[in-house]
C-alpha cells in the first residue's frame, strides 16, 4: 500500500505556470486525473514519476521525495503517453529487458506473468514496431507491471484503444485498484473516468478544480445550465414557443438565430423537436454552445 | 555498469542507419586514400596529409559524433529513454554503460579506418599507421564522451557537434591561433607528432606538447562524463507525444 502526496506543488516553465499550488493525496484504489488538454495533467504526472522537479512544494511517495531518487522506481510503474519503445525488439525481449533493468530475481517468470496480465502472450515473439496502438499500450502496461509495483501511473492510457481493448484495460485497472495498488490515470474524457475511478482529481489550467468522490462531481457537472445556439425558419416564433413551453430558462435572439439556456437539459432536448413541429417551424441548426470539456471544467472552477 | 543497458545501447547503435553511415565514411576514406596514392605516386608526405587532415581531422570526429550521440540522442528525442530511466539504477551506471558501448565502437571504426587508410595511401614500416592509430584512439575517447554529453545537453546535438568538429576545429583553428590549442584534435595529435618526429617527411605537428595534450584529453573526457551524469540526474523527459 503506497500513498503519493503532493503538498503545495507548483511548476512553471519560464513565464508559463503549468501547475499551480496543487495539494492532493493519492492513496490505494483507482484515481482519475481529469482535465482538458493543456490543463497540466502530464506535468503533474511527470512530477509524480520523478521526471520533473516541482518549482515549489513537495512530491513524495510514502514520505520520501521522488525527484532524483531512482530507488523509488522499485515501487512505481509508469505508462507514458509517448508511444516510442524499442521497436526492433519483440514484446518478450522488451518486457524481459525491463524486468532485468529492475534487477528482479526471476525476470523470465516476471515477464511471462506481465505478458499474461495484459493478454499478450500470443504476440510475444512479434516485433513491437508491427503492433497496433492498442497492442503497444498493452506492452507499455506489461513493462510497468513487470516488477509488481505498488503504484501505477498512467498518462492518457485509453488513447487510441478500440472498445474491446478499452474494456480489458478498464477491468485490469479495476482489479489492480481492488488489490490495493495505488492507480492514477489521466484522461480528458469524462466517461472514461466515470467507469472505473472512485475518486477523481479535476485539474483546470494548472489548478485543482475539484477533488473527491466521482458521483458528486459528476452531479455538479450535469446540473449546470446548458447553452444552445439554434437557427430555424422563424426564430422569433420559435423563441416564443420555447418560452411558453417552459422547457428552457432563457432565450435571446441574436443576429444569426437564438441562444437558449436550459437548466434541465434532458427535458429541453426532448421538448425542442416537438415544440418546433407543433409550431410548424423548421430547425436548421442546433448546437450545444458549451459542451466542451473546457466549459464544463470552467463551470466547476467557478463553483 | 549494467549489461542490459549496454545491450540496448548496442542494439540501438548498430541496428540503425548510423552503422551504415559509419561503414560508408570508412569506405570514403579508403577511396580518397587510394586516389591520393595514385595521384601522388605514393608520396609519404601526401599520405600523411590525407590521413591527418581528412581522415583524422574530419572523419574521426564525425564518426565519434554519430556514435556518441547515437547511443542516447534518439532515445531522448522519442521519449523511449523513460524505460531506462524509470528503473532503480543510479544514473551514473546508465552513463557508464552507454559509454562502455559507444567508446569501443568509435575506437574500432576510427582506428581501423585510419590504420587501413594509412596502408592504402602509403606508409613506411607502419610508422604512420601506428602514430595516427594512437592519436585516433585518444581522440575517439574524448570526442565520443564530449558528443555524448552534448546529446544530453541539447536536442540539436548533431548540429552542435558538427559546428564544434568542423567549424571550430576545422575552420577557425586555421585562422585563430588560440583556438588551435583548445581542440581535441590538436591534443590528440601530440602523441603522433612525438612518434613521427624522427622523420621529417611526415610533417605531423601539434600545437601542444605531449604531456599537455594527454592531460587536457583526460580532463576533457572526465569533465564530459561527469557533466553527463549530473545532467542525466535531472533530465526532464517528455512523457507524452
Amino acid at each position: 500500500m503506497s500513498t503519493i502526496e503532493l503538498a503545495g506543488v507548483s511548476r512553471w516553465f519560464g513565464n508559463v505556470v503549468a501547475v499551480n499550488d496543487v495539494t492532493m493525496t493519492i492513496g490505494p484504489g483507482v484515481t482519475g486525473l481529469l482535465g482538458p488538454n493543456g490543463a497540466g495533467k502530464t506535468t503533474l504526472l511527470a512530477m509524480m514519476s520523478g521526471f520533473l522537479p516541482p518549482s515549489s512544494g513537495t512530491v513524495t511517495l510514502d514520505g520520501m521525495a521522488i525527484w532524483r531518487n531512482p530507488k523509488m522506481y522499485r515501487s512505481i510503474g509508469l505508462v507514458p503517453e509517448a508511444e516510442a519503445m524499442f521497436d526492433s525488439m519483440t514484446a518478450q525481449q522488451f518486457v524481459l529487458a525491463n524486468a532485468q533493468l529492475h534487477g528482479l530475481d526471476d525476470p523470465v517468470a516476471a515477464t511471462a506473468a506481465a505478458l499474461e496480465q495484459v493478454e499478450m502472450q500470443d504476440a510475444r515473439d512479434r516485433r513491437i514496431g508491427t503492433f497496433s496502438k492498442g497492442m503497444k499500450q498493452r506492452i507499455k502496461m506489461a513493462t510497468a507491471l513487470v516488477h509488481s509495483p505498488t503504484v501505477l501511473l498512467l498518462d492518457e492510457p485509453f488513447n487510441g484503444m478500440d472498445p474491446r481493448q478499452r474494456m480489458h484495460l478498464l477491468a485490469l485497472l479495476q482489479r489492480l485498484g481492488a488489490e490495493g495498488h495505488t492507480v492514477l490515470f489521466s484522461s480528458h474524457i469524462l466517461e472514461e473516468v466515470e467507469d472505473i475511478a472512485g475518486t477523481i482529481e479535476v485539474l483546470v489550467a494548472g489548478r485543482q478544480a475539484a477533488s473527491g468522490d466521482f458521483r458528486s462531481i459528476r452531479r455538479l457537472m450535469t446540473e449546470r445550465p446548458h447553452q444552445y445556439t439554434l437557427s430555424s425558419s422563424d426564430n422569433r416564433a420559435l423563441a416564443a414557443a420555447i418560452i411558453s413551453d417552459g422547457s428552457a430558462d432563457a432565450v435571446s435572439i441574436t443576429a444569426t438565430g437564438l441562444e437558449v439556456q436550459a437548466s434541465d437539459f434532458g427535458r429541453f432536448v426532448h421538448a425542442l423537436p416537438r415544440v418546433a413541429h407543433d409550431a410548424t417551424i423548421a430547425l436548421y441548426d442546433v448546437t450545444p454552445a458549451d459542451d466542451s470539456l473546457e466549459s464544463v471544467f470552467s463551470y466547476l472552477v467557478a463553483r | 555498469m549494467n549489461i542490459v543497458v549496454m545491450r540496448l545501447a548496442y542494439r540501438a547503435l548498430l541496428g540503425s542507419r548510423r552503422s551504415w553511415v559509419l561503414i560508408g565514411l570508412a569506405l570514403l576514406l579508403f577511396a580518397v586514400a587510394g586516389l591520393i596514392r595514385w595521384g601522388s605516386g605514393g608520396s609519404l608526405g601526401a599520405s600523411a596529409g590525407v590521413i591527418v587532415n581528412f581522415g583524422f581531422g574530419i572523419l574521426v570526429p564525425i564518426m565519434c559524433l554519430l556514435v556518441g550521440t547515437g547511443v542516447i540522442a534518439p532515445e531522448i528525442e522519442d521519449g523511449s529513454i523513460v524505460y531506462v530511466l524509470a528503473k532503480p539504477l543510479p544514473r551514473r551506471t546508465i552513463v557508464f554503460s552507454k559509454l562502455a558501448v559507444a567508446i569501443p565502437v568509435a575506437l574500432v571504426f576510427s582506428v581501423a579506418s585510419i590504420v587501413v587508410a594509412a596502408q592504402i595511401a602509403g606508409d613506411k614500416d607502419g610508422q604512420l599507421a601506428a602514430a595516427m592509430g594512437v592519436s585516433a584512439a585518444l581522440a575517439s575517447i574524448a570526442y565520443t564522451s564530449v558528443f555524448f554529453m552534448i546529446a544530453i545537453l541539447t536536442r540539436n546535438s548533431i548540429i552542435v557537434g558538427l559546428i564544434y568538429a568542423l567549424l571550430w576545429e576545422g575552420v577557425l583553428a586555421g585562422y585563430v591561433p588560440g583556438v588551435r590549442t583548445l581542440s581535441i584534435r590538436q591534443w590528440a595529435l601530440a602523441p603522433a607528432e612525438e612518434m613521427l618526429k624522427g622523420n621529417p617527411v611526415w610533417n605531423v605537428s601539434s600545437d601542444v606538447g605531449l604531456i599537455a595534450g594527454i592531460v587536457l584529453l583526460v580532463i576533457t573526457t572526465t569533465a564530459a562524463i561527469w557533466i553527463s551524469v549530473q545532467r542525466l540526474k535531472s533530465l526532464s523527459v517528455r512523457v507524452s507525444d
